[in-house]
């Protein structure tokens, strides 16, 4: 038995400046004095997959939510067998997990209820994923038709004679309640699906571990990952939209620099212009409601309302078509490729063992697209929306005298929030002026000075002492917590010069190493380059066809960056722990996506 | 149709297997689907009958084999020792020695070589060898950088007489194998003259795993790796991804190369700036590993393949030679047993999902 550890929690102080983060957290997701012994008890891993950037107190509801809802269906509806869900904490502003374990001998009853729960959905899988986008789309509509405006001077005449008897803050209140309540509902649909998705992937790479014991995780992730999926339609929208520009003799006036509206106007003024700009309009419902971030964070910059990003992109792929290259992903060649690799393993398999192979195989690819379309649905689409109406109203507050800048609702809780509503309503109710910014300037400011400190150091990524074995399929498969990772977390086998990861995606490749630690920093980002970040995210999809590699600090096999990465056929090195804070920008690189090293040949 | 003392391996055909031996049916099957093999012929197991009728060489081997009692090593060893002085007793019968030393000219003349001066290998090739339940590989001797027509004949003799060592002797009759029932053939091949030579399976040895090929090499002649007298340079790769996927280089202390003056091999030291150099690039080792993956399709099983990569003036990363192929004995024979029975449906996702990962660190 190891004594490998991580530091505990309860010996991290925060970065001076920050003393009082707690205050910016719910009481009952932080490390408690008082729970301490408990608490160092178990071994958290950080998330810096999904949440790479310190949580300003309203984003945190995304981590509560989908922590939440991760756990409700391990817990409460599949019965997972071996596992419940996962604790969330935060400290010195990121978030870590600890997956909670079944007791043993509550488990044959959980068996039970997990094969007619989970095979309801198994064996009804298709259909009631057509009920699911239905659902999700309905609620996106739902969260559409939510109206935040200041409150008007008087109450509309229409309402005094319809007999209606309440005020305009009726309806606002309402609303913000409305908008938490559907995006919980919201994350409640985003893991009806995934976690028996993970469950039946990882019996086909159980099945695939035994037979093969040595076969590489990408292999088997060749073998089910689909090739047309929605999360790149964004992408490929854009790249027609440039081919588009080319035949139609618009090259010049879409090309980079001037602003969205600009450059739209330029187009506009061309003969060809308005049949370009009819299909870019086409594209944006619903492909723009896309973000270069996660969808965590109520600063992340969507498509629809940033649209010099996709014009960028859009630039940029018209300059490597005039260059004669081919932009457009390897469709048939990765579905050759998959192919290949599908039958030569199963040719390698006793004939017994090939119909499970086949069974197994078929039930992965089922549950497959939805997991990596998902994330499109959900994260993007309708946190899009979130945020967009939270935005509409924390300007409205900003109207009202609450703060200084447009987005500071965001340095409040969402419970905050409400009070900050109730005290405009009431201001606004008997015709006097709210507190509001006596009261949360203050606040704000000493939040922002507390965030900006927060950022300034890295998180560990685990804290207390590994577990021997991990049984919840998240957990494993999607961060990637494996004997691999967590020695790669503690520095083994990395030197200063050469790095261990996952091999998340084949191919060997050398070039410059150009490190960015958040999505604004994608314009920094030059051709052949290699990509080194915290994390990556599907949205970054355009900057891959020019650069050489991605390698990031956290992420397993079936991280959204991993699975793009073997989409666009970009060698990948994930769960390194440690390359963003060790790499610097300008070193030349060696990456192994096929063997997980990074070696570091030349200094900058 | 040669003589039936002599088959060339490019003449011989699957009839002609019973005659051969495993290592030669094999050489020349490897031969007939066009795979890199030196050339060369074999001495067929007819001329070992012939051999035994001269002279009363088998009944000399019947007197000293009589009544050795089951597990005695000293009287196994004391009966190899009768038996091989029988052997040395006697030369080679006329026709035999003849028609061997025409098939060698004959393979000088074809090579370029100087008349009586090609160096080749002389190898053991057994009937009962080779098979899958029984791994007598490596029962019998093999001889290296033979040259001339009289050293050929003294070391087919002495490959004959090696069937009847102590060791071989015991092992058949513990596994109950009539020493009638196994015949020897002998493999006449031309050398080749290894810059870098080792082996290659076509499954992980550690785990059985057949997704993956795995090569040990070293400098100089593949006998120091198969031999086991070098730690050598250790490769995986991935047969489904095809990528390279582990690279351990070692120290080579120490090569065979052949000494060509001397008309035999020597071991010496390696060099300072070799030894601890990978002995393969990345496009030798893809090279090799698709030498065997093909290997392995076209005899649908795991195999044992030696190999040997020689200078060449048309070969930048030289020439791949093909020096040996049998079938993997160890893992292949495992029936794979998933559970008592493979676990399908959702009973057997449930099954996955209760066996945890381990996490060592």
């Amino acid at each position: 038995m190891s004594s490998a550890k991580f530091p505990s929690p309860y010996e991290l102080a925060p970065p001076p400046g920050a003393e009082d983060w707690k205050g910016m957290y719910p009481y009952y997701m932080c490390f408690r004095d008082e729970r301490r012994q408990e608490e160092e008890g178990k071994f958290w891993f950080c998330d810096s997959q999904h949440w790479p950037q310190p949580f300003k107190p309203f984003d945190s509801l995304t981590v509560e939510f989908a922590v939440k809802c991760l756990g409700q269906y391990n817990t409460r509806h599949y019965m997972v067998p071996p596992a419940n869900g996962l604790e969330a904490r935060f400290h010195n502003g990121y978030c870590y997990l600890s997956p909670v374990a079944v007791a043993p001998a509550d488990i044959p009853a959980r068996v039970e209820q997990f094969m007619e729960r989970a095979g309801h959905y198994y064996t009804n899988w298709p259909s009631l994923l057509d009920n699911w986008r239905r659902k999700v789309l309905a609620n996106i509509d739902a969260m559409e038709a939510l109206k935040f405006e200041p409150l008007p001077d008087v109450v509309p005449l229409a309402w005094i004679k319809s007999g209606a008897g309440i005020d305009n803050t009726v309806p606002l209140l309402a609303a913000y309640d409305e908008a938490l309540a559907l995006c919980y509902r919201t994350w409640n649909y985003h893991f009806e699906f995934l976690n028996l998705g993970y469950a039946a992937y990882l019996d086909f790479f159980g099945f695939c571990k035994q037979n093969f014991p040595s076969i590489s995780d990408q292999a088997i992730a060749k073998m089910v990952q689909g090739v047309d999926v929605d999360l790149f339609r964004p992408d490929d929208e854009l790249k027609k939209l440039a081919h588009l520009a080319c035949e139609l003799d618009l090259a010049n006036p879409l090309r980079a620099g001037a602003d969205a509206q600009a450059t739209l106007g330029r187009v506009a003024a061309q003969p060809s212009g308005a049949k370009w700009l009819a299909a870019w309009q086409a594209a944006q419902d619903p492909w723009f409601n896309f973000t270069s971030g996660n969808g965590f964070y109520s600063d992340d910059k969507y498509w629809c309302e940033h649209l010099d990003i996709p014009l960028g992109y859009i630039a940029d792929y018209i300059a490597r078509i005039q260059k004669g290259e081919t932009i457009e992903r390897p469709v048939a060649r990765l579905v050759a490729e998959r192919d290949r690799v599908t039958g030569e393993v199963r040719e390698l398999l006793a004939s017994d063992a090939q119909a499970a192979f086949d069974g197994k195989l078929g039930l992965a690819r089922v549950v497959f697209p939805y997991v990596e379309d998902h994330n499109f649905y959900i994260e993007h689409w309708s946190m899009g929306v979130f945020w967009r109406k939270m935005r509409e109203l924390s300007r409205v507050l900003q109207g009202a005298g609450f703060w200084a800048d447009a987005g500071d609702m965001f340095y409040l809780g969402r419970n905050e929030v409400r009070d900050a509503l109730a005290d405009y309503c009431m201001g606004w109710g008997v015709g006097a002026t709210p507190v509001a910014a006596t009261h949360w300037t203050p606040v704000v400011a000493k939040r922002k000075a507390m965030l900006a400190a927060l950022a300034t150091r890295p998180p560990q990524p685990a804290l207390n002492t590994p577990p021997q074995v991990i049984s919840e399929p998240f957990t494993i498969m999607l961060w990637g917590i494996t004997s691999e990772s967590v020695a790669a977390w503690l520095g083994r086998g990395s030197g200063e010069h050469k790095i261990k990861g996952m091999a998340a995606s084949p191919g060997v490749v050398e070039g410059l190493a150009r490190v960015i630690r958040t999505a604004d920093q994608l314009s920094e980002v030059q051709a052949g380059e290699i990509l080194v970040a915290p994390v990556t995210a599907p949205s970054w999809a355009p900057v891959f066809g020019k650069i050489a590699a991605t390698v990031t600090d956290i992420g397993g096999m079936m991280s959204h960056a991993s699975i793009v990465c073997r989409e666009y056929g970009l060698p990948a090195v994930t769960g390194t722990g440690c390359a963003s804070t060790t790499i610097k920008t300008g070193q030349r690189l060696r990456v192994d996506g096929s063997a997980g090293t990074v070696e570091v040949l030349a200094a900058a | 149709m040669t003589s039936a003392w002599v088959l060339g391996f490019a003449a011989a055909s699957e009839a002609d297997d019973g005659c051969l031996g495993g290592k030669c049916a094999s050489l020349a099957r490897m031969i007939r689907s066009a795979a890199p093999v030196p050339p060369g012929f074999a001495v067929t197991t007819e001329a070992y009958r012939a051999m035994l009728a001269t002279q009363g060489l088998q009944a000399d081997i019947d007197a000293a084999l009589r009544g050795l009692p089951a597990g005695d090593v000293r009287q196994q060893e004391q009966a190899a020792q009768r038996i091989a002085q029988a052997f040395a007793a006697r030369p080679l019968p006329e026709a035999v020695a003849q028609a061997v030393a025409f098939e060698y000219l004959a393979l000088c003349r074809a090579e370029g070589a100087n008349h009586d001066e090609l160096p080749v290998a002389v190898r053991s090739s057994a009937t009962a060898e080779d098979l899958p339940d029984a791994s007598f590989a490596g029962q019998q001797d093999t001889y290296l950088w033979v040259v001339g027509a009289d050293a050929v004949l003294a070391r087919v003799r002495d490959c004959w007489a090696s069937l009847y060592t102590g060791r071989a002797i015991g092992y058949r009759n513990d596994r109950r194998i009539a020493h009638r029932d196994v015949q020897m053939a002998v493999g006449v091949q031309k050398m080749v003259d290894a810059r870098v030579a080792g082996v290659a399976m076509t499954l992980d040895p550690i785990n059985g795993d057949r997704t993956r090929i795995v090569i040990d090499a070293s400098w100089g002649l593949g006998e120091s790796v198969v031999a086991g007298e070098v730690t050598p340079d250790h490769f995986v790769v991935d047969k489904v991804m095809r990528s390279i996927v582990v690279r351990n280089i070692s120290d080579k202390a120490h090569e065979v190369v052949a000494d060509v003056r001397a008309k035999r091999t020597l071991r010496r030291d390696v060099d300072q700036s070799r030894r601890n150099a990978a002995c393969l690039n990345d496009r030798q080792i893809e090279a090799v590993a698709t030498m065997a993956r093909q290997l392995e399709k076209q005899l649908g099983a795991p195999q044992d393949v030696e190999w040997a990569i020689e200078d060449h003036p048309a070969h930048p990363d030289g020439r791949l030679m093909l020096l040996q192929c049998r079938p993997e004995t160890v893992w292949s024979q495992r029936k794979w047993v998933a559970g008592a029975a493979i676990d399908q449906g959702l009973e057997g996702l449930v099954a996955n999902l209760l066996k945890p990962v381990q996490i060592h660190v």
